[in-house]
């Protein structure tokens, strides 16, 4: 037991240890790019994809994958922004509850696709994600809510700041709060190592595999409900693109943060270091003056570069997760 | 029996009302019935446009406009138009095409016929039409971008450049042209050029590397819309609004909030009025007598003359500057 936790704490630390390297790196040619004020910067931008990628890692954990999160985001960010362009005086927080219910109602669909109907996640997902955006465009009419027809408490929001930090960066606080003890702590978080572990042995603890699944996609959607708000009042502008291709990003961060494909295995820890990781790349490129072309094959090696300090870390693939039988009925 | 033959009576008198309004436009037909046909109906864009073509036709006098178009943006919604258009013996087409080849075969029919075709805005390929006007062309955007930073930067200063992908063909033409010509602005210094890849979330901290990276900055130009939307949103965040200007290329409807808040003094796009009057100018010169071939030129009343290159096209006129002071009239336009 001792060496499984040392495995993973390594392997999280190699991961913080390569941040904290790329961070020096930067540094030797930007030197205010480590200053406490850029830090807390890159934390604030990185928000979005940590609490994207939270809730991946759930779906991922089951041997599942969730790729209609950006779609998600921007279909419940273009239907809360128009929402408060035909009703400003709706107060932000109703919004914001909408925005999380809305996207668990589209989790929910995923969800219940791949429970009931046994359809393989990727195809469930990569059908709704299309579908999501369509939907915008339908809803839309392809035109863009902007800056002026957004009202002023809408896109204050994320922006106010408490003790220094934008009310962005508490949420992502607020969300990993809460996912450590419904991971560590519950019956279901529980599940979610267990279905992805040995989807057999769950079965016979009775846990229910679909239901289980189920619920990892009202997460992530609800997550990304959330997140929908949370771009589009940050962007100051909602159309039907916004956040293309993000999905890629959230499980590059989740596969960084060594969390596996295969299911099972994967921590809080590393899914936000992972998304950290692609934060500090992304904050990193645009000061640092190089070409755009290297940019991209940059970002790429570093990717590769951190799944395989992970794979080297992780020298014993396959852990048991259940402590005790009893804990996952 | 007798309500029959009320209804009969009434939908006789009808017809032979209709026919007698039908002949009574033919007997006045001496005027020109100039068709613009648009991509889709209901666009705010095209709206705009007709205006500009209406105020050609009182201008001119003998001008009546037939503002038509499909209702979903299609190629064959257009050929269906085209062919109606034939069908009713207009005098001129001015099209904005949905696909530049797909309307060819429906447009030469209507030469054949004697009408004259001219496509604006969106082109068609050249044996479909007669003449195609441009809004604008490269080497004026190019020079627009850097205008407009300069003009707002009178003791000048360090003017970086928020583009879309590294690899976009039109941002990197306009920035081409715009450094051909950087010279005629000498106090602008011209620092770097970041590719935003027409994405939100990358262009906002894009420009925020902009702002780190170069601290004397004094404007962003951002000749795409994505590109300058974030940028001025980035700025604002900053709390460098008043300090940085962004400019470059956007849309009065996107754009709007961010003149209002200052963080953007002046933008640049086409006045698609102007455009819609330049095309209705031109295809009723083209109508009645003048020619387009290469090399020459064609009036276009208040907007001056266009000249006609080689692939007979031609570019109306400088990019449109909007500001605080026209950005009302137009944020709700397009």
């Amino acid at each position: 037991m001792k060496s499984v936790i040392n495995a993973l704490k390594s392997r999280e630390t190699l991961l913080a240890l390569a941040i904290f390297l790329l961070v020096l790196l930067v540094s030797s040619r930007y030197p205010a790019f480590s200053s406490v004020e850029s830090l807390s910067g890159i934390f604030n931008d990185t928000s979005i994809l940590m609490i994207l990628t939270l809730g991946q890692m759930l779906v991922i954990l089951t041997k599942c994958i969730d790729l209609s999160v950006a779609a998600n985001l921007a279909l419940t960010g273009m239907v809360v922004a128009m929402i408060n362009n035909i009703a400003p005086g709706i107060p932000v927080i109703v919004l914001l509850l909408f925005a999380i219910l809305l996207g668990a109602l589209l989790g929910a669909i995923n969800g219940y696709l791949v429970w009931k109907l046994d359809i393989p996640p990727i195809v469930v997902t990569l059908g709704t994600m299309t579908i999501f955006r369509g939907l915008i465009f339908v809803i839309s009419d392809g035109k863009w809510i902007n800056a002026h027809e957004m009202s002023a408490s809408f896109t204050a929001f994320p922006r106010y700041e408490i003790l220094g930090l934008p009310m962005l960066s508490w949420i992502a606080i607020l969300v990993i709060l809460l996912f450590i003890p419904l991971v560590n702590r519950t019956a279901l978080g529980r599940a979610f190592f267990a279905v992805g572990c040995n989807p057999m042995a769950a079965v016979y603890t009775g846990i229910n595999i679909g239901r289980t699944r189920f619920m990892t996609f009202v997460i992530s959607g609800a997550l990304a409900g959330l997140a929908g708000y949370l771009w589009v009042s940050r962007y100051a502008v909602a159309y039907v693109d916004i956040a293309g291709g993000f999905e890629l990003d959230v499980v590059a961060a989740c596969v960084i943060g060594g969390i596996s494909i295969a299911g099972g295995v994967g921590s809080i820890g590393g899914a936000i270091l992972g998304a950290l990781f692609l934060g500090v790349i992304k904050n990193a490129l645009p000061v640092v003056d190089i070409s755009p072309f290297w940019q991209l094959a940059i970002s790429g090696s570093a990717i590769i570069l951190a799944v395989a300090l992970n794979t080297l870390s992780a020298q014993q693939k396959g852990r048991v997760i259940l402590k005790t039988a009893g804990q996952g009925a | 029996m007798s309500i029959l033959k009320k209804t009969l009576v009434k939908r006789l008198l009808l017809t032979t009302a209709v026919s007698a309004a039908l002949m009574m436009n033919a007997a006045q037909a001496e005027n020109k019935r100039i068709a613009l046909v648009v991509k889709g109906l209901g666009i705010g864009f095209f709206e705009a446009a007709v205006k500009g073509a209406e105020e050609a036709a009182k201008e001119i006098g003998d001008v009546e406009i037939i503002y038509t178009g499909p209702t979903d943006t299609t190629a064959e919604g257009q050929i269906e138009v085209i062919n109606s258009l034939i069908a009713q013996k207009v005098d001129a087409i001015a099209i904005s095409a949905n696909d530049k080849d797909a309307v060819v075969p429906a447009l030469k029919k209507a030469m054949k016929r004697g009408i004259t075709v001219i496509s604006w805005d969106s082109g068609v390929a050249i044996e479909g039409r007669q003449f195609h006007l441009n809004p604008s062309s490269n080497p004026l955007i190019g020079n627009m971008i850097i205008k407009l930073a300069a003009d707002d930067l009178p003791e000048g200063g360090d003017v970086a450049i928020l583009s879309a992908g590294a690899t976009s063909t039109n941002q990197n033409t306009w920035i081409a042209e715009m450094n051909k010509v950087k010279d005629h602005y000498p106090n602008i210094n011209i620092v770097s050029t970041v590719y935003g890849d027409d994405l939100s979330d990358k262009s906002y901290r894009e420009a925020q590397g902009l702002m780190k990276s170069h601290p004397n900055l004094k404007a962003i130009i951002s000749p795409t819309s994505v590109g300058i939307v974030a940028a001025a949103q980035a700025v604002t965040d900053a709390g460098k609004v008043g300090e940085i200007n962004v400019t470059g290329l956007g849309l009065p409807s996107e754009m709007a909030g961010h003149i209002a808040s200052g963080a953007s003094k002046s933008f640049a796009i086409w006045n698609p009025i102007d455009l819609g009057y330049a095309a209705t100018t031109i295809a009723y010169n083209l109508a009645t007598g003048a020619t387009a071939e290469a090399g020459g030129s064609i009036a276009m009343g208040r907007m001056g003359e266009v000249e006609v290159n080689d692939d007979l096209e031609g570019a109306m006129a400088d990019p449109f500057i909007y500001n605080s002071s026209n950005i009302d009239d137009f944020k709700y336009i397009f």
